[in-house]
């Protein structure tokens, strides 16, 4: 009974029979290798089953306009569509839209401020209406309502007369041209103004609570606390749906979570996945496919560039050469994440492979700082012209591998006469202003850089995004170089992919040289699931497992 | 009575302002609030954070905030949730429901087991079975629930596959079977912990009673063990657990935090650490609130009834 495996979910006797005529091969093939066509071979004509995908925080904002965290993500990309999807490979490719605007196609100016975007006419909203230009137009609106309480507005505040031009063709002016925008349509969900527009105040809107969407699976019903099951829509435009029911299940405890999946009560580990811990014995569990998925995030130290002491740069290289990164990620995280030199997601197809790599050399670090003028003083610590090689860091109180992480690295620190003390703060200390005004001398923090796939980072590198000086922006290092700064504006201004390419892998390489941050690893997510569940596919260009729940089905 | 009543209510209304105001600016002076868990997303810019602020208001001064909730709070408007954009009411009474289930049941098994152990206890005092009550409410009241949940978890569900490893039922099982199979284990987890507590007041009452001198006459009168035991002595020991009751029962409403963390239970405990995380003020307070009514009405309940029981208590 604890198993409670109805016929609709679960694991089958078909899919037993295929797994053992396949060897077991289909759960350790990489998901990437399973083209969609070879599941649409399979996949079955009607939606059958149910799929139970289990996640540490609950989903609570279902407007996807509205600010919300990733596993609401999971919940917009089925019920919503958006004007185009991002692929796994970080390809844009249409979904509402019938083709991603370029400047052959017509859908883009030469100067990249005039946008045509041509729609699907096939397409219709769960509650029967028909889906037009009209809804985009009123969905780019809602965005820069100043009484709408917006998600993210970059981008969209660059947008100007938006033209209805025919309810399968909008049109609309930038103020700048803004090569990221096509990324960040990416993630920005249409929603249907038959029903918002008459709506007294979007922000309280039963809309909220029970959206009505174009895509895959239909709002079913909410037990808060507890679970969300969205239903198929059966009249959806794209691939799929080919499950009967997309649940998502709340349970707050990652142990208990893992647990579940263990005991076969959830199908999918959602977000915040398997803990490192568990990941050598998730592997051997009998019929769950269990993967390693590297993410856009990276971890790394910030080092607050207006620290006198961080403005030497060779103490930032001797203290990165001082980080013993490998036994980090072996002893600490069980050799899950992968080790990284940049921002840029070794996924992306702007990631830089000719970075220098890093070393753990305590000799060599200390060598550098002798040759600076870094000599050891009071108690070993080295100083220079009275200033003291001194510093804090700091991270999110509880958070149990970076205490430990940091612990690790202030040892290799003490070896060469550097002080590191160790000064965390409650989550909502430390990501508040004593982040974002750069309060920190260092911090330890994982972050994701990119929007989508678009490589754009002036968000976190231009000095004009030096939040403490200018009051907006994210470059809380406080990095400042002219060079970056330059190539920055001509990348967001660059709608060639090649030369993109070349914009930011000389960006990354500079990044590197300056060290503004020393990274410590790349996020590895240890997904989970039951084997028998088919067309899954990892797509680290979203925030989320389920970006794509369309193609899921029972084999 | 009344003059009594009327005294209460007083101090209620007292009371209940001074923890609001406590727990607003506990909650209000924490840096951070609710937009800091948007601190690290990509896509959003300072002024996206400090123009959804102005627009949530909480960028006015503390008191004018104060005021503004407790004015809607009298008026009967307890705010919106942040985090799911539902009037807080709606929120808390969603939770209810399976607090009430997993309390109550675990309540009851706690009165019953725990009177019975109590009394047999103190009518046997320092036999065998005294001494493993008196050690086993010491380990069950040291050892943190959720090492408890999480052993039975490992124990019932992961080895021996009697159990569901948590849940309040199976997601398109609405049976009630299904749903009594899912409150065994943690329900009982619960109480081991409450019948601690019961066994080891039902002692002390006991004994209390037995010293009195109406037991002894009643013995002395020749009254048979039984009767004097039932009828007597549990009769008049009861009475200082109305008192406790008037304690336990807010838990009904209010929930638990840890176990309905570990057994994945969506009740009012959980609502709270969940609230807490998220710093949704509104449901925060609501459910501050709302436990603090609770306790004062369940108090008073309590108060009213040991003096209608027993006739030597007067209200005044």
């Amino acid at each position: 009974m604890t198993k409670e495996k109805s016929p609709k979910s679960g694991f089958t006797r078909r899919a037993t029979l295929r797994m053992m005529t396949a060897g077991g091969a289909v759960g350790l093939l990489a998901p990437g290798l399973l083209g969609k066509p070879a599941f649409a071979q399979t996949a079955p004509a009607e939606p059958t089953g149910r799929v139970v995908v289990g996640l540490s925080q609950e989903p609570t904002v279902f407007n996807p306009l509205m600010p919300h965290i990733e596993v609401d993500d999971g919940v917009a990309f089925s019920i919503f569509d958006t004007l185009f999807r991002i692929t796994p490979d970080g390809d844009v490719v249409p979904n509402l839209a019938t083709e991603v605007p370029t400047v052959e196609n017509g859908g883009l100016s030469e100067d990249g401020l005039n946008w045509r975007i041509k729609l699907r006419d096939d397409v219709t909203w769960h509650d029967g209406e028909k889906f037009t230009a009209e809804d985009v137009k009123f969905t780019l609106e809602l965005i820069t309502d100043p009484n709408f309480r917006a998600w993210r507005t970059a981008g969209h505040d660059l947008v100007r007369d938006i033209e209805v031009v025919s309810p399968t063709e909008i049109t609309w002016r930038m103020e700048e041209p803004f090569a990221p925008y096509v990324s960040f349509l990416c993630e920005t969900f249409i929603l249907p103004e038959h029903i918002l527009a008459t709506a007294e105040d979007p922000n309280e809107a039963p809309f909220n609570r029970a959206p009505v969407g174009t895509g895959a699976f239909k709002w079913g019903s909410r037990q808060a606390g507890d679970n969300l099951i969205l239903e198929a829509n059966p009249d959806y435009h794209g691939d799929g749906p080919y499950i009967e029911q997309l649940v998502f299940k709340y349970i707050p405890d990652m142990t208990v979570l893992y647990t579940q999946f263990r005991s076969g009560e959830i199908d999918l580990v959602g977000q915040a996945y398997i803990t490192p811990d568990n990941y050598e014995e998730a592997k051997t569990l009998d019929e769950r496919v269990v993967t390693l998925e590297p993410r856009g995030t990276l971890e790394s130290i910030y080092l607050n560039q207006a620290l006198p002491v961080f403005q030497d740069k060779a103490v930032r290289e001797a203290l990165y050469l001082a980080i013993d990164r490998k036994s980090i990620i072996d002893l600490l995280y069980f050799g899950v994440p992968g080790e990284a030199e940049t921002f840029m997601p070794e996924t992306s197809a702007f990631h830089n492979p000719d970075l220098p790599e890093h070393e753990f050399d305590l000799e060599k670090a200390a060598s550098l700082l002798d040759e600076a003028g870094w000599t050891p003083g009071a108690e070993g610590i080295r100083e220079k012209d009275g200033v003291r090689l001194s510093f804090a860091n700091s991270t999110t109180t509880g958070a149990h591998l970076r205490e430990q992480a940091q612990q690790f690295i202030q040892q290799t620190y003490a070896q060469i006469g550097v002080e590191m003390t160790i000064e965390n703060l409650p989550p909502a200390v430390m990501w508040g202003e004593f982040w974002g005004q750069s309060q920190f001398d260092s911090a330890m923090v994982g972050i994701t850089y990119l929007i989508g796939a678009d490589p754009d980072v002036t968000n976190r590198f231009h000095s004009n995004a030096i939040a403490a000086e200018s009051g907006s922006g994210s470059n809380n290092a406080q990095y400042s170089n002219p060079e970056v700064d330059r190539l920055l504006e001509d990348g967001a201004r660059t709608f060639d992919v090649e030369k993109r390419k070349e914009i930011y892998r000389e960006i990354q390489a500079i990044i590197r040289e300056d060290l503004p941050f020393l990274p410590l690893f790349r996020y590895t997510n240890v997904f989970g699931r039951k084997a028998g569940l088919e067309g899954f596919e990892a797509n680290s260009n979203t925030r989320t497992e389920s970006s794509h729940a369309a193609l899921w089905y029972w084999g | 009575m009344a003059a009594f009543l009327f005294s209460r209510f007083l101090q209620s209304a007292v009371l209940l302002v001074i923890v609001s105001i406590i727990g607003f600016l506990v909650l209000y002076l924490m840096p951070g609030g609710p937009l800091s868990q948007y601190a690290l997303d990509p896509g959003m810019t300072q002024e996206d954070i400090a123009r959804i602020t102005e627009q949530l208001g909480l960028n006015r001064p503390v008191h004018v905030q104060y005021l503004d909730w407790i004015w809607g709070l009298v008026q009967g408007d307890w705010g919106t949730s942040f985090r799911d954009g539902s009037p807080v009411t709606q929120v808390i009474a969603r939770h209810v429901p399976a607090t009430l289930l997993l309390m109550g049941s675990s309540t009851v098994i706690a009165v019953a087991i725990g009177t019975w152990i109590g009394i047999r206890g103190a009518t046997h005092r320092y036999s065998g079975f005294d001494y493993i009550a008196t050690v086993g409410a010491m380990i069950a009241l040291s050892i943190p629930t959720f090492w408890f949940g999480l052993i039975g978890i490992y124990v019932f569900a992961l080895r021996l596959d009697w159990l569901p490893a948590g849940n309040m039922y199976t997601i398109g099982d609405g049976s009630v079977l299904n749903y009594l199979h899912h409150l065994i284990l943690p329900s009982i987890v619960l109480a081991l912990v409450h019948i601690a507590i019961w066994s080891r007041f039902m002692r002390t009452a006991t004994l209390d009673a037995i010293s009195q001198d109406f037991v002894k006459t009643a013995r002395a009168k020749g009254v048979s063990e039984r009767r004097v035991v039932m009828k007597h002595v549990v009769g008049n020991a009861l009475l200082p657990m109305i008192t406790l009751a008037g304690v336990q029962v807010p838990s009904l409403l209010t929930g638990a935090l840890v176990t309905e963390t570990v057994f994945t239970w969506p009740g009012m405990g959980r609502l709270f650490l969940d609230s807490l995380g998220y710093s949704d003020y509104p449901v925060v307070m609501g459910l501050l609130m709302f436990s603090a009514l609770l306790t004062i009405v369940a108090n008073l309940i309590a108060d009213i009834t040991v003096a209608l029981v027993d006739p030597r208590i007067r209200l005044a």
